[in-house]
Parts: structure tokens; sequence; C-alpha cells
């Protein structure tokens, strides 16, 4: 039998049952402790292997590639600010962020506003939950198969040839000329980002949805009643009151926005000025070998989600003190 | 009230269309409602149109690929074959990478799910000094991008010659996950009732039997959407696999499907099947689950 799913098997059954041996081991030896000391020490016996995980695999990393973010090629010489200077002079770096700010503004603004539009639209129509499926199917895709449908949809023959990509075909019918969708500088980068909106819609027209339901239809007909009509009814009744739900899905799409790295690599990897932040890391460190300029990028990303995370910290604060 | 069923309602239309002032009324009314209609089967097109294209094509012969769309299959003759999958599984080692993803996906569920439900219990029912930083490290941690972690993570693994294995992932994936699975089952498990806990702490049992009798038992729901949750994120997982085992041969079927764009250019007829290969699981799973998913949701919300 191939040794590596004995690995594999041994690992699925072996870690919980270690687990559970660690558990108990640790409650006989917390036995031998004074009453008082035992259940001071039992906490972190249980919260161990998640902290000590997220240590060594999140936080000292992090903290070395701040470290390594000012150091040469293959981190052995301090250099300064030379590889900040070198991302934010040389041109890729500088492409490659302003497509994540592209990236930044249209992806989250279509997904969160499209979410919203299509949870408010199929809330009137029998067959709401079909066609939320519908929408929510490419949830569980990866980004890498989702990259290649789209391949498939962008696909461009010369003109004169035979149109097999569907949105080249679906043009030719109307009379227009082909095009290639992902290597033209005008059409690319809103290609490659109406890939990531159609992943990513379904996660908040769900969410949306979810809160929809819970919005009194009295209150809406009053708005209606007194005149309103349905796009005031959704901008000033409906988006006010899911205002909580829209910026929890908004953070969530803001990071995603930040970290595409799939549907770059697979559709274009980069090429015709469509890298974004994650895959210019991604070539300085597979590409070019280069550990300071990938760790300055990495670093750059960070930046740009401490606001994030200062409000998640803050937003759960406050769920806390509701508790 | 029930729900009128599909048949039901088609003769409740005809009852209305028999009856004068109802009929205009009924049609007055659809046309109103025709854009919204209409607005909806456009997105659900959009929505669906391209992953149905990608699967006609993977059926259809390779040769007949480059000459016309995927839309001719749609009209006999319609000619549709396996020949891509024989291809696929015979020569890309496709079916290799399917287990690999298997081999990969599973253990590192479990493993992430496990720890996470032991922390999660502990941050919810024990007090200790310090938890309360620990929860907004954790909270923290969320959001920082694993991008930050890639080259002290893969210096990790070259110098202990972990580089390209099974462990490097299993353990790259747990810590990568771990913050957000200790946040979600902290909450899950920290909103079953107190009184429950309480009365077992009278009763004599201790943390482990509190832990494995009732907060792990009581919690199914919340365990089982995250187990699809984790299980969906790893299966789809690019970057991880494409950083610590790049051209291992125990890499993924994601990193195999993407050598195979760049290695064949316009190789469609290998690339469909592939895709639609590493989509089918991940689809299969959510589509069977989705209803118990969504019931462990509910019933939670309705309880609680």
């Amino acid at each position: 039998m191939d040794p590596r799913i004995v690995t594999a098997v041994g690992a699925v059954v072996g870690i919980p049952l270690v687990l559970a041996g660690y558990i108990l081991l640790s409650e006989r030896l917390l036995e031998a402790l004074p009453a008082r000391l035992r259940s001071r020490m039992r906490p972190y016996v249980w919260v161990l292997p998640a902290v000590g995980f997220s240590t060594v695999f999140m936080v000292l990393p992090t903290l070395n590639t701040i470290v390594l973010s000012f150091m040469d090629k293959r981190s052995e010489n301090f250099v300064g600010l030379n590889n900040y200077v070198y991302f934010f002079t040389s041109p890729a770096t500088l492409g490659a962020l302003k497509n994540s700010l592209l990236w930044l503004v249209f992806f989250t603004g279509f997904v969160v506003i499209g979410g919203l539009v299509i949870a408010v639209l199929v809330d009137r129509v029998r067959y709401e939950s079909f066609a939320k499926a519908v929408v929510f199917l490419p949830i569980p895709i990866s980004a890498v198969a989702a990259s290649i449908i789209w391949r498939f949809m962008y696909d461009f023959q010369p003109p004169g040839e035979v149109q097999t990509g569907t949105l080249n075909a679906v043009i030719g019918t109307f009379g227009f000329d082909p095009v290639a969708w992902l290597v033209e500088s005008t059409t690319n980068n809103p290609a490659l980002i109406f890939v990531g909106i159609w992943t990513a819609t379904g996660f908040a027209m769900v969410i949306i949805s979810a809160s929809l339901k819970a919005v009194s239809s009295e209150l809406l007909e009053a708005a209606r009643l007194d005149g309103a009509n349905e796009l005031q009814v959704l901008r000033l009744v409906i988006t006010p009151l899911l205002l909580p739900t829209i910026t929890v899905v908004a953070t969530t799409v803001v990071i995603t926005a930040l970290k595409v790295f799939d549907i770059v690599y697979v559709l274009t990897a980069g090429a015709f000025d469509t890298d974004v932040i994650a895959s210019q890391m991604f070539s300085q460190l597979a590409g070019s070998g280069h550990f300071g300029r990938a760790a300055a990028v990495g670093v750059v990303l960070l930046l740009a989600v401490i606001p994030l995370l200062w409000i998640n910290v803050r937003r759960f604060r406050q769920q806390e003190e509701m508790r | 009230m029930t729900q009128p069923s599909g048949p039901d309602l088609a003769l409740r239309g005809a009852a209305r269309s028999r009856t004068g002032p109802f009929a205009r009324a009924g049609l007055l009314n659809a046309a109103r409602r025709l854009p919204l209609h209409l607005t909806i089967w456009v997105v659900m097109a959009i929505w669906l149109i391209p992953t149905l294209g990608l699967i006609i094509n993977s059926f259809r012969p390779v040769a007949e690929m480059s000459q016309s769309g995927w839309w001719t299959a749609l009209f006999p003759p319609s000619g549709l074959t396996l020949e891509s999958y024989e291809k696929v599984l015979a020569t890309e080692n496709v079916a290799g990478s399917f287990v690999n993803s298997l081999l990969i996906t599973i253990p590192a569920t479990v493993i992430q799910v496990t720890i996470a439900t032991m922390a999660g219990y502990g941050f919810a029912w024990m007090r200790f000094p310090g938890r309360d930083l620990f929860f907004i490290l954790i909270v923290g941690l969320m959001v920082v991008p694993i991008q930050m972690t890639l080259i002290p993570v893969l210096k990790m693994f070259a110098a202990t010659g972990l580089a390209g294995t099974f462990v490097a992932v299993w353990l790259a994936h747990t810590g990568y996950g771990l913050a957000f699975q200790v946040y979600l089952l902290r909450n899950a498990i920290g909103g079953l009732p107190r009184e429950i806990f309480e009365s077992a702490d009278i009763d004599g049992a201790n943390h482990v039997q509190r832990f494995w009798r009732i907060a792990v038992p009581m919690s199914i729901p919340a365990i089982a959407s995250l187990v699809i949750f984790v299980f969906l994120g790893v299966w789809n997982d690019l970057l991880v696999a494409l950083t610590f085992m790049g051209s291992s041969p125990n890499r993924p079927l994601t990193v195999v499907v993407t050598q195979l764009v760049t290695s064949f250019g316009g190789g469609w007829q290998f690339l469909t099947a592939a895709a639609v290969l590493q989509m089918a699981l991940p689809l299969a799973v959510f589509l069977s689950l989705q209803r118990y998913f969504v019931r462990g949701i509910t019933s939670g919300g309705v309880k609680g």
C-alpha cells in the first residue's frame, strides 16, 4: 500500500488520539498540583495547541518578515529601506499596486452592491431559493477552476476564425469584432475582476439576504405608502437598516480583494499589466528568489489590512460588551 | 399556510385566466413584474452558463473543441464522449494529484477542527489571566494575510526537510486556519446555555466530561459547518500548496491544473476535464450537505 496513504490515515486517526491523550495526561499531571494552581494551569493546556500553532505559523513569521524586508536578497545583509525604495519606484510593483487598488474599489463595490441588489430582487419572486442557489454555486468552486471556466468564456481567436469563446461568439452575432479580453489593457483588468465578482457575490448575497429577512415588511410598506419608489426604499430604508451586516461583509470582501492571487496567477500570471500585490510577491519569491523584496511587498500588504484589523478588534470588543 | 406546489399553481393560473377582470389584473401585474424577472434571469444566466459551458466542453471530442463552441453540443448530434477524461487521467498525473488532494485535505481538516474545538471550549468556559489578550490576538490574526508568513515558514520547512511533504502542508494549513476556527467555535460553544455547564459542575463533572459530553455534542451543527468550510478551503487552496510543494510529486490537483494552463497554452482538451474533476468533489460535498448545513444553522437560531 502507498506509504503516503498510511501516513494520512495515521494522521486522521492519530492526531485526535494524540490530542485526547494530551488532555488526559495533562489532567493526570494537574492532579498532582495543589487545587489552586491546578485550576490556574488547566486552561493553558486546552488553548496551548491553538495558540502555539498560531504563534509558530503566524505571529513569529509575520515579525520575521518585517525584519527580512530590511535585508538583502538572501537575507544576509541589512540594506535599510532599499526594498521599500524599490517597491515605490519600480514600474512592476507600482503597476501591481495600482491594480490592487482597482481590485479594492471595483471588486469590493460590485460584490457588496451586487449582493445587496440581488438579495433584494430575489426576495420578491417565488423561485428565490433557486435563484440564490445559482448565484451561490461558485462558492464551493476553487478560484483555479473558476479561472479556467472564465478562460473559456474569454477565449479569443483572430477575426475571421470561428470564435469558440462564449463572449466573443455573443458579440460576434451582433456584428462586433472579437476582443482579446485578457490581453488588451482596457479590458484585461476588468475581465479578471469580474471573475472575482462572479466567485464572491454569492457569499455577500446570502449573508445580506439572511438579515434582509429580519427587516419588517410593514416598515417597507409604510415607506412605499409615503410615496417612496423602489430605489428610494432600497437606498433610504433597507441599506441603513442592513448597514451593520454590510460592514461585516465589506470587511471580508476588502481582505479578499487585497489577497487575491489565484485568479490573476491562473488567467494571466500577471502579464499584460495585470499583476496585483499578492501575485507580485509570489513572483519575487518564487521567480527571482529575492526574499527582501518579497518581504517588503508582504509588509505593504500587512499595512493595508491594519485598519481592518483595528475595525475587527473594535467590533469584537463591542460584541463582548453586549454579551 | 402550505406553499402551493407547481401543478397546483398552474391550475390556479388557469382558473384565473377564465375570469375576465382577474385575467387583466394578473396580466398587468405580470407585465409590471417582467423587468424584475428578466433581471433575475439574466443574473442567473451569467452565474450558470460559464460553468455549464466548461462542463459541456469537457465531454466533447477534443478535435471539435477548437472547431466550434460548446453550445453546438446542445443540438443533435451532440456526440458527447469521455475522451478528455480518459486522456487526462492517463497522461497528466491528474488521478495521482486527485488522491494527493484528498491526502492533504482530510488530515488537515481533522487536525484543525480538533484543535480548534478544544481551544474554543477553553476560551469559552475557562477563566485565566491573559484570556482576553490571547483572544484579541486571535481576532487580529484572522485578518493578517498569509503572504506575510510565506518566507519564514518556507525557510523553516526547508531547514527541517519538510518542504514538499504532506506534513508540511497539514501543519501550514492548520497554522493559517486556526485563528478563524477558534473564533467561530469559541462563539458557538460560548453561546450554549450556562446553566447546563453549571449543573454539570455541581454533579461533579470535570472539564474533560463537560467538554466531551456537553460542549461537543451540543455544538455539532457548528462543528459540521466548520468542517465543510475548512474542507472546501483546503481542497481549493492554491497558494499554500504552490509555495510549499510547488513541483513535489505530492502536489494537489489545484497545482497540477494550474501547471496545465501554463504548459499547454491552448491545451483545452486536458484543461476542461481536469478543472471539472477539481470542482466535482467540492460541488458534490456542498450540494449534498447544504441541507444539513442550513438546518444546523436555522435550528440553532430558533432554539438559541
